[in-house]
């Protein structure tokens, strides 16, 4: 860890110009000069480990008041940034209507990093990619631009098999994405020019060339809210680890759908654990929308989404077991009681 | 889950609460990096990215910009240290590759500098600013890389002298009407205790005094002077309280010599907290281990011919091995016996001891060996230990003083239910998930040390016991107070125990279970001694020994007929005779068949343990049974182990609070050997990858819902006083295979290789 200097941002103005002191330098947000500070479960972890080394930490935790609603409405769930995963994971209407939400914020870490750890900075959530984390490893896309990256021919049994590059296939670690991306979320961003949405689907970058560049955010962003339309009730997350409890998926999937007299009127399906950000399976839903559900589909929609799956020496694993979570979670999501 | 203070059956103490237990909790407890030190410096290590080659040269010039920095040490300006020899060897360390010697790098993570500033944060932040240009040589990463070198461990380890063998076993597995051949593989394993590799040293004149977490003070203490070439009685080692041992803190690593030599040349106290990662490489770990089992049996089951084949990593500059074949060839009857352990050695740190270093890779080999033949022989595994099961080891027919295996396969089997198992491989399930069960035996040598004791004891009953002993989370403070408090008849509230200080008298190293045996042995002499000084102020005339132990149970009723004579003694009385308040005895205690050296061993701080095959005319070992059972999900392969069930017997339990604390945590221990835990290491660079604990995995509270430990009576006068084995290092052994003997019976799958995760079950 480096020395840097500390600043409350009391207002959402204060934070954005405060984060936007190097806009000019064009540096990637993650090597930006001035890091945003909410639950810090990641940021002191790569600071300690000298991955990060912002000269600037602005605590955005003063804007909570404003930025931490829970708002199940009639048509929209809104979500605060600043909302603890604990809070969100407990809510009463969202276990009902949303538990692939519920779940996925349940399933991930332990109980103090949710009591901890808000959504904004959760789906801003960076690798866990062992090569990335430990700055001992010279060759790192993300790290060091243009270095190379270890982990491609090195120890990759946590690694992607989906939207990787020649670059970097480190996982995106996160659960909760998985929940917003396959819901269609719309995520609320606030910046020099005040407030603009954009799908969620658009906030994360796939590494290809540059593994450096992780979201679409803009100098000085920060994310304030996600919004999420609809519900549904008929919605799991389903999780494959290594141990019961506090682990990183090694597959995952959230999947919502709406089902009459067994018919898939809407599927929405999104992996996690296998992909380098949070993975869309359109291919999966397209096969399933209009069909009577059974396990032969089951398989044949799993089996799609990883079409394009690509492994390497110890991650080939997943793409197996993601066909299997896959379907496992389709068979759940359609059985149960809504 | 069984209840925390089990009820003591026969030849048990009593489930007392833990001596520290208060502390703990309250935070009172004060581990080394805890002690206060007067004006200290913070030192941060930088260590190697590469594990062979040579350092160019440094860049310091961005780290020693860094407010606070006082020095940057490195092999160009590091104190002058004599090497100290491997362990094994008749030294100290547990790794000869001494850092900052030299520009020569010969393993990932070693140590190349340290940097010392008034503050940790400029510590860390000026170590991070280090520039290291090295020139990296390809190193040989373990078993199939390149360039190791295999050769037998007999020759070249000390403490490892023979490749135990009986019989004719070529003939004898030639003509076996049934037959096993089978490889087993174990990974590299970390201990890293939640206690973090600190150090402090500080020295007042010519005299050092470390705090430091360590297993063996007598050890560290003699092994630091004599790499600043300094009298030993001019250094202290001070520990109170260890976060955890495992093996770990046995043997010197080089970190200590080196921040007390810094701290010498500063004339200031030096603190060193090490990272969480840093501690994977700067000590030691439980090396990978490869294994062929064959086995040859009568068609009822009875072994005629038993091979074991064993393979360890080690450095390329120590030939640390483990050699479980001392075990492994003695514990089943069988007349045709042959083993032989190899060392490989590749470019890596030196490993050490880890919680039952020898059995638990060696009994994974044999346990899943034995329940592959327990299938080829259409026979209940169980039943096959049965048949197997002796009085006495067949390599050189010694006896065991005791063996209760078989009481603890029927104990655990009835408690697990083990009746309710069908035979068959997938023959269980439960909704999605199959459910197998497994069992395996386990086994410990039961060893002692020389070890002395003082003890002090008051007019007023209070009782001071001292001694080098280590609190390392097993419960010595807890059964040293007991022990005292049984043996001079006082209250338990009245004694005072002082252990974890090398200015006390000595104990041996806490490892090889020897701690509670050893100690307990010579706290027992030295309250007898007590005892008889006070019997011999009351009553000077009468034959001490036999009369002191029946009536001088101060404050209690004499218990036998030929005491009942004699009223129990006052102590009052007792000591107005003696003309004195207090009592004070010293004394050193050594087991049947220690060295003739042994206590002067003892104050040099090296071990003379003796015990289990060593012994002359018998053979000393704990035993107990494990069963378990395990699911795995259909769908997504998932493997658990809700339920672990093991039954010890012991010799005398001196707590089964704290017997079963560590039995449980054993179990439990063992189960996360067999799913989780494995260092990964790149084989391009010979460098571990997981070095943290987020993904090093152990297991959370969910991983282990149903954890059952049973304790078992058994008497045994043949091995010590204090009738006790060592059972810290029990529970963890062999449940490895048991887990892998349970998936077995779940998927109809043999897995052969540790850890089995997810991706290794087929379907």
């Amino acid at each position: 860890m480096r020395s840097f200097s500390y600043q409350r941002a009391t207002d959402p103005g204060m934070a954005v110009q405060a984060l936007s002191a190097d806009a000019a330098a064009n540096n990637p947000l993650t090597q930006a000069t001035a890091q945003p500070l909410a639950g810090g479960t990641t940021l002191i972890d790569l600071m300690k480990l000298d991955v990060m080394r912002p000269a600037a930490i602005v605590d955005i935790n003063p804007l909570a008041q404003g930025w931490s609603a829970i708002e199940p409405g009639s048509g929209n769930l809104w979500l605060g940034a600043l909302a603890k995963m604990s809070d969100v994971a407990a809510h009463e209407d969202i276990q009902r209507n949303y538990p692939v939400i519920a779940d996925s914020l349940k399933l991930a870490a332990s109980a103090q990093l949710r009591n901890m750890a808000t959504l904004g900075g959760n789906v801003l959530q960076r690798t866990r990619c062992s090569y990335f984390r430990d700055v001992s490893y010279e060759n790192c896309n993300k790290r060091n631009p243009g270095s190379g990256c270890a982990a491609m021919d090195g120890v990759n049994r946590m690694h992607a098999v989906l939207g990787t590059s020649e670059q970097c296939i480190a996982t995106y670690p996160g659960d909760f994405a998985q929940a917003l991306i396959a819901l269609d979320a719309t995520v609320e961003v606030t910046g020099r020019s005040g407030t603009r949405s954009m799908p969620f689907a658009e906030l994360h970058k796939p590494p290809g060339n540059t593994p450096e560049i992780e979201t679409s955010l803009q100098p000085g962003e920060l994310i304030s809210a996600f919004v999420i339309p609809g519900r549904w009730p008929r919605s799991v997350y389903l999780k494959a680890r290594d141990r019961q409890s506090y682990e990183f998926a090694l597959s995952s999937a959230a999947v919502a759908l709406d089902v009459q007299d067994g018919t898939i009127r809407d599927a929405r399906i999104a992996l996690g654990g296998v992909a380098t950000v949070p993975w869309r399976a359109r291919e999966t839903e397209a096969l399933l929308k209009g069909r009577k559900f059974d396990d032969g589909l089951a398989q044949r929609a799993a089996d799609a989404a990883f079409a394009d799956a690509k492994g390497r020496r110890h991650n080939s694993f997943k793409i197996a077991l993601g066909k299997r979570v896959v379907a496992h979670a389709l068979q759940q999501a359609v059985t149960m009681e809504i | 889950m069984t209840a925390a203070a089990p009820e003591p059956k026969a030849t048990m103490g009593q489930p007392v609460p833990r001596y520290d237990a208060t502390a703990k909790v309250t935070g009172r407890a004060t581990y080394g990096s805890d002690m206060p030190l007067d004006n200290p410096a913070y030192a941060f290590l930088v260590t190697s990215a590469i594990a062979r080659g040579r350092i160019n040269s440094f860049d310091l010039g961005d780290a020693k910009r860094v407010r606070g920095v006082i020095d940057i040490v490195t092999h160009e300006n590091a104190p002058k240290l004599k090497e100290s020899k491997l362990f094994s060897n008749g030294g100290y360390a547990g790794t000869t590759i001494q850092p900052l010697k030299s520009a020569d790098i010969a393993h990932d993570g070693e140590i190349i500098a340290v940097v010392v500033a008034e503050s940790y944060e400029a510590a860390r932040e000026a170590a991070n600013r280090v520039k290291v240009s090295y020139s990296a040589a390809t190193p040989s990463a373990s078993f199939d890389s390149p360039g190791t070198t295999k050769a037998a461990a007999k020759g070249q380890n000390a403490q490892f002298r023979e490749d135990p063998q009986v019989g004719d076993f070529a003939k004898a597995f030639e003509e076996a009407e049934v037959k096993l051949t089978a490889s087993y593989d174990t990974p590299t394993q970390h201990h890293n205790p939640m206690e973090l590799f600190s150090t402090s040293c500080a020295w007042m004149g010519d005299d050092l005094v470390i705090y430091e977490p360590s297993q063996y003070v007598y050890g560290l203490k003699n092994g630091v002077a004599e790499q600043l070439s300094i009298d030993a009685d001019k250094v202290r080692v001070v520990n109170p309280y260890v976060g955890g041992g495992f093996g770990s803190r046995g043997s010197m690593t080089p970190r200590t010599a080196i921040i007390a030599g810094i701290a010498k040349g500063l004339n200031r106290p030096v603190k060193l907290v090490p990272t969480r990662d840093q501690g994977f490489t700067i000590a030691t770990y439980r090396a990978e281990t490869r294994h062929e089992i064959k086995l040859g049996a009568s068609r009822d089951g009875k072994l005629v011919a038993l091979r074991h084949e064993g393979a360890e990593v080690s450095s390329r500059a120590d030939a640390y091995c483990v050699g479980g074949t001392k075990t492994t060839t003695r514990l089943y009857a069988c007349p045709n016996v042959d083993s032989l352990v190899s060392i490989v050695r590749a470019d890596r740190n030196t490993p050490g001891f880890m919680r039952s270093p020898p059995e638990v890779p060696y009994l994974f080999a044999l346990e899943s060996a034995m329940d592959e033949l327990a299938v080829k022989l259409n026979m209940d595994p169980v039943e096959l230990r049965r048949v197997n099961d002796t009085t006495n080891e067949p390599i050189g027919g010694k006896p065991y003083t005791s063996r209760s295996l078989m009481a603890c396969f029927d104990a655990a089997a009835k408690a697990f239910g083990w009746s309710q198992r069908s035979a068959a491989p997938r023959s269980m399930s439960d909704g999605d998930w199959l459910v197998g069960y497994g069992c395996a035996s386990t086994c410990y040598p039961t060893q002692m040390g020389p070890s002395a004791a003082r003890v002090r004891l008051q007019r007023d009953g209070r009782t001071r016991v001292e001694i080098a002993g280590h609190e390392i989370g097993t419960g010595a403070y807890t059964i040293i107070a007991q022990t005292a408090a049984d043996r001079l008849g006082v209250p338990l509230e009245k004694v005072s125990v002082f252990i974890g200080d090398s200015d006390l008298p000595p104990a041996p190293v806490a490892g090889g279970s020897n701690s509670t045996a050893s100690a307990c042995s010579a706290v027992m002499m030295v309250c007898d001694q007590v005892r008889q000084k006070l019997f011999k102020a009351v009553m000077p005339n009468e034959s001490l020994t036999d009369k002191a132990k029946e009536t001088v149970g101060i404050g209690q009723t004499p218990t036998t007929q030929a005491a009942k004579s004699d009223r129990p003694l006052d102590l009052e009385k007792a000591f107005d005779a003696l003309g004195a308040s207090v009592v004070e005895e010293y004394g050193e205690w050594k087991p049947d068949g220690a060295p003739l050296d042994s206590f002067k061993a003892m104050h040099s701080g090296h071990v003379r343990l003796v015990g289990g095959a060593a012994l002359k005319d018998k053979i000393a070992y704990a035993f107990g049974a494990e069963f378990v059972e395990v699911r795995i999900n259909r769908l997504t392969h998932e493997i658990r182990a809700p339920r672990l069930v093991g039954a010890f017997a012991a010799g005398r339990i001196m707590n089964p609070r704290t017997a079963r604390s560590q039995l449980m945590g054993g179990l439990i221990w063992g189960m996360s050997s067999a799913l989780l835990e494995a260092t990964e290491i790149d084989e391009r660079t010979a460098r571990y990858v997981n070095d943290n604990f987020a993904d090093y995995l152990v297991p959370v509270n969910a991983d282990v819902p149903g954890v059952e430990v049973i304790l078992l009576s058994e008497q045994d006068d043949h091995i010590n006083p204090a009738g006790a084995k060592g059972l810290g290092e029990l529970a963890n052994v062999g449940t490895n295979a048991a887990i892998c003997n349970a998936i077995y019976h779940a998927t109809g799958q043999r897995i052969r290789k540790l850890p089995v995760r997810l991706e290794n079950i087929e379907a």
